[in-house]
């Protein structure tokens, strides 16, 4: 068997994402095929399926609803959009309706915040939900019309790119498409090309920053008999959706980008890990890749280039924003549940199927195409000395103008906050749930590796929005979203959730802010990974930087016991019928 | 021994050979560095992370860093120690750990690492997780109230047995232990009491049958000695009852 089976258990995930958008579940019958097929056991499958939030054993029934949950689609209303829609079609949260016609639920931020609120209806995008809106969908699904024939206006998905710069503007953008890149490639070499991405300074988009040129060098020597080339277009940081719009109007840049690199490190595969809530682009990316094979941009010798064979397959992502980090996204490709692996050894020497791997993000892919094409100095005349070139920045929350907007690097958040039309700004939300929140007093800090450091996302908030909604979401989306690996981030976060409901809701004391400093110390100490040292970032900035509104959400009590007695009670109220006086506890006032 | 080839420990130096972690190093120099989800036997998981050490000013997980010359390690400071403490307290709230009823108790390596860093209570709320215990097989008992998910029984299944018994399913908090059976009940599953897995579990997620407190409390593995010095509860699992554990 050796490559071939290897071959089919890598793309397990993708069976199963087949089936999901085939049958809308994944029956028993499907497991067992599957796991004979693959030679691996039923209960495998299943854990594979019971990681991905979009995969499913029990049926969903015919319409798949689910309502984007980010703290900026919940600013828009859509909670109460969601509650409208349940009554609507007399069905609850979570449990699909008893005829198998629809379920309704939630899901983390599909990308889509600046024209939201928004929902994944089997797969596919509905922008700028109202109650109308709402109605109309309501209509459709008793009416069982196929989401097919829905107006067509549902599904638009506009860039609103509000300000370009190095890398948007209109005089670069036809550069890269038609293969500028590869034929500076072809002229120069591989090693002079590798120089120029070095000397620009090109560093991750992603967030981290690594040194792109670096990471293509380690790759490029690391001894192996073949390499791969990755594109993260796991875009799930709640407030960025830059990439949703690179891989919408340039996907031919970020797929050039990438045959760069593979020109450059020798690599013969390519992958575009797409995320799930993206599917809606996979058919137009697909025409790209067609169409740049027709051109010789991709395939056997590209170019016309004796022995240049590079080729780009797309794989899907399931619903989760684990999938992001690096190496849980090689494993997710490798079909497996997305739990990231130990490092050292890092992908670019050990990543998928432990050969070579380059991830990088899309926008560094484009990046690097547009610098092999203009040119190191080309690049670096933007920015600043330590953050050379520009970042796109996904803007939406509390402002006229949300949306797309590339600024050099070194841009203050007060240019910013102008720019895109904000007013009585109280806090930003920079490089999403797992950044920093800062206070309208440090506007005058900058956009830069150096200083605020992020892969775009950029949620605004006025002075009317209750900071606390915020940091309970990211907190309820980071326990969400744990893995499971590490101590630390599966049960500290779950912890952390508690408490922050607790405060939110107006119950915790001085001891339980305590608590929540020794378990977010702790988290960002000992967790395996990004994910579970980031998760205590919102409710640690909050108490940071607005210790003034934590202390007036504090009960005055030293001590209050985690749990309601009152509501305890619930059930057997529930039970019983009964709601009177008697069948309550005042426990707390 | 050269400089190249040791760390420091507390203040001891520790010599690795090439390839070590910082715990194979340990362990073979005879410091004991807590630790559940790690046995020597089987591949590294990091998980846990109660083996968790300040390296030249970062925390690691001792089980999955490489030892490198010149390492300073710190596995007994103050603050590490309070650190491991809160992340068993973890693990006694996730699980339901009722340890006066529990037969492992006194034999349990959960137990005996937090007595280890001087864990009095469980500080944190109780999750209180309802999880059905499995008692379908002739000779083997899962309690999933206990499991810790330290995934031993996993890689013992799948490195030593061949068998992929058993595998984690779902994920963040709703992680689990499940069992490769067409019903997922023990009993329907290829396990024997003789597989190395039945012989991994560091608490008592996995019990033989048909004995059951056969030693008094008092005389069980951890009452006479702590675990820095008696090791992992797998390590004497062929220990006849009662026997000292010298070894």
């Amino acid at each position: 068997m050796g490559a071939a089976h290897r071959a089919q258990r890598t793309n397990l995930l993708q069976y199963l994402c087949q089936i999901q958008h085939q049958l809308n579940c994944i029956p028993a019958a499907a497991i067992s095929q599957l796991a004979g097929a693959l030679e691996i056991s039923a209960a495998e499958v299943r854990g594979v399926i019971e990681f991905y939030a979009f995969l499913h054993e029990q049926p969903r029934g015919q319409f798949d609803i689910l309502f984007s949950d980010n703290i900026t689609d919940q600013m828009l209303g859509s909670r109460n959009l969601l509650a409208q829609l349940c009554k609507r079609l007399d069905t609850e949260p979570g449990i699909p309706r008893d005829d198998l016609r629809v379920t309704i639920d939630t899901t983390s931020c599909t990308g889509i915040c600046e024209q939201g609120p928004a929902l994944l209806v089997n797969g596919r995008v509905v922008s700028r939900l109202d109650n109308s809106r709402i109605e109309q969908i309501a209509d459709l699904i008793e009416s069982a019309v196929d989401v097919t024939e829905w107006p067509q206006a549902f599904f638009l998905v506009e860039d609103n790119i509000h300000r370009r710069d190095q890398l948007l503007s209109k005089q670069t953008a036809g550069l890269t498409p038609d293969g500028s890149a590869l034929r500076a490639l072809l002229e120069h070499g591989a090693t002079t090309l590798l120089e120029t991405i070095e000397t620009s300074g090109l560093q991750g988009r992603g967030g981290a920053g690594f040194d792109t040129g670096k990471k293509w060098r380690f790759s490029k020597q690391a001894e192996a008999d073949c390499r791969y080339v990755v594109c993260n277009a796991d875009e799930g940081e709640p407030g960025t959706f830059k990439d949703r719009v690179l891989l919408n109007s340039y996907a031919d840049s970020v797929f050039e980008g990438m045959t760069l690199c593979a020109g450059i490190i020798g690599a013969q595969h390519g992958y575009l890990y797409l995320r799930g809530e993206y599917r809606y682009l996979l058919e137009s990316l697909q025409q790209v890749l067609q169409r740049r094979r027709d051109n010789q941009l991709l395939g056997r010798n590209i170019l016309g280039k004796q022995g240049f064979d590079f080729d780009i397959d797309i794989h899907l992502g399931a619903g989760a924003y684990i999938c992001g980090e690096e190496s849980s996204l090689i494993e997710s490709m490798e079909g497996k549940r997305g739990i990231p692996r130990k490092r050292p050894p890092f992908p670019a020497t050990h990543g998928y199927l432990n050969k070579p791997t380059v991830i990088n993000n899309v926008e560094t892919f484009m990046a690097a195409a547009k610098i092999a094409a203009l040119g190191a100095d080309w690049f670096r005349s933007s920015g600043t000395a330590d953050s050379p070139g520009t970042k796109l920045l996904s803007i939406s929350g509390d402002c006229k103008r949300p949306g797309i907007y590339e600024y050099p690097f070194g841009v203050t958040i007060r240019q910013i906050l102008d720019d895109c039309g904000a007013e009585n700004t109280q806090a930003v939300q920079i490089a999403g749930a797992a950044g920093t929140t800062l206070p309208i007093s440090e506007s005058d800090r900058c956009i830069a590796f150096e200083d605020v450091a992020t892969a775009g996302s950029f949620m605004v908030f006025n002075n009317d929005r209750d900071l606390f909604e915020m940091v309970q979401n990211f907190t309820h989306f980071f326990a969400h979203e744990s893995c499971g690996l590490c101590t630390p981030c599966r049960v500290g976060g779950e912890l952390l959730k508690d408490l922050v409901d607790k405060l939110v809701n107006g119950h915790a004391t001085h001891h339980d802010i305590g608590e929540i400093e020794t378990i977010g110390a702790l988290m960002q100490d000992a967790s395996h990974c990004g994910l579970g040292s980031t998760a205590p970032n919102p409710i640690l900035d909050l108490l940071k930087h607005f210790p003034q509104l934590v202390e007036k959400k504090l009960a005055h009590s030293n001590y209050e016991p985690a749990f309601d007695l009152d509501a305890a009670l619930q059930e057997a109220r529930d039970i019983t019928g009964r709601d009177d006086a008697g069948a309550h506890i005042e426990s707390r006032s | 021994m050269s400089d190249k080839n040791t760390f420091m420990l507390d203040g001891v130096a520790i010599a690795f050979n090439a390839g070590d972690t910082v715990m194979d190093a340990a362990l073979r120099a005879g410091a004991y560095i807590p630790h559940l989800c790690h046995n020597p036997e089987f591949t590294p998981h990091g998980s846990c992370r109660v083996c968790l050490v300040d390296i030249n000013g970062r925390r690691r997980s001792a089980c999955t860093q490489p030892a490198l010359p010149g390492l300073n390690v710190d596995n007994s400071s103050d603050d590490i120690v309070a650190e491991r403490r809160s992340l068993l307290q973890m693990l006694f709230v996730e699980g339901n750990h009722v340890c006066p009823g529990c037969e492992k108790s006194g034999a349990c390596q959960l137990q005996a690492v937090a007595y280890h860093a001087g864990m009095l209570s469980p500080r944190f709320t109780h999750f209180f997780p309802q999880r059905a215990v499995d008692a379908s097989h002739p000779d083997t008992a899962i309690d999933f109230n206990r499991c810790i998910l330290c995934e031993l029984c996993v890689r013992a299944s799948n490195e030593v047995d061949n068998k992929q018994v058993f595998t984690i399913s779902g994920r963040g908090i709703g992680s689990h232990l499940v069992i490769n059976s067409p019903s997922g009940k023990l009993g329907d599953s290829d396990f024997a009491a003789t597989d190395k897995a039945a012989h991994v579990c560091p608490v008592g997620a996995i019990l033989p049958k048909h004995s059951g407190y056969d030693q008094p409390i008092g005389e069980r593995l951890y009452d006479k000695q702590p675990v820095s010095i008696v090791g992992d509860v797998a390590a004497h699992e062929n220990d006849a009852q009662g026997d000292d554990h010298d070894r």
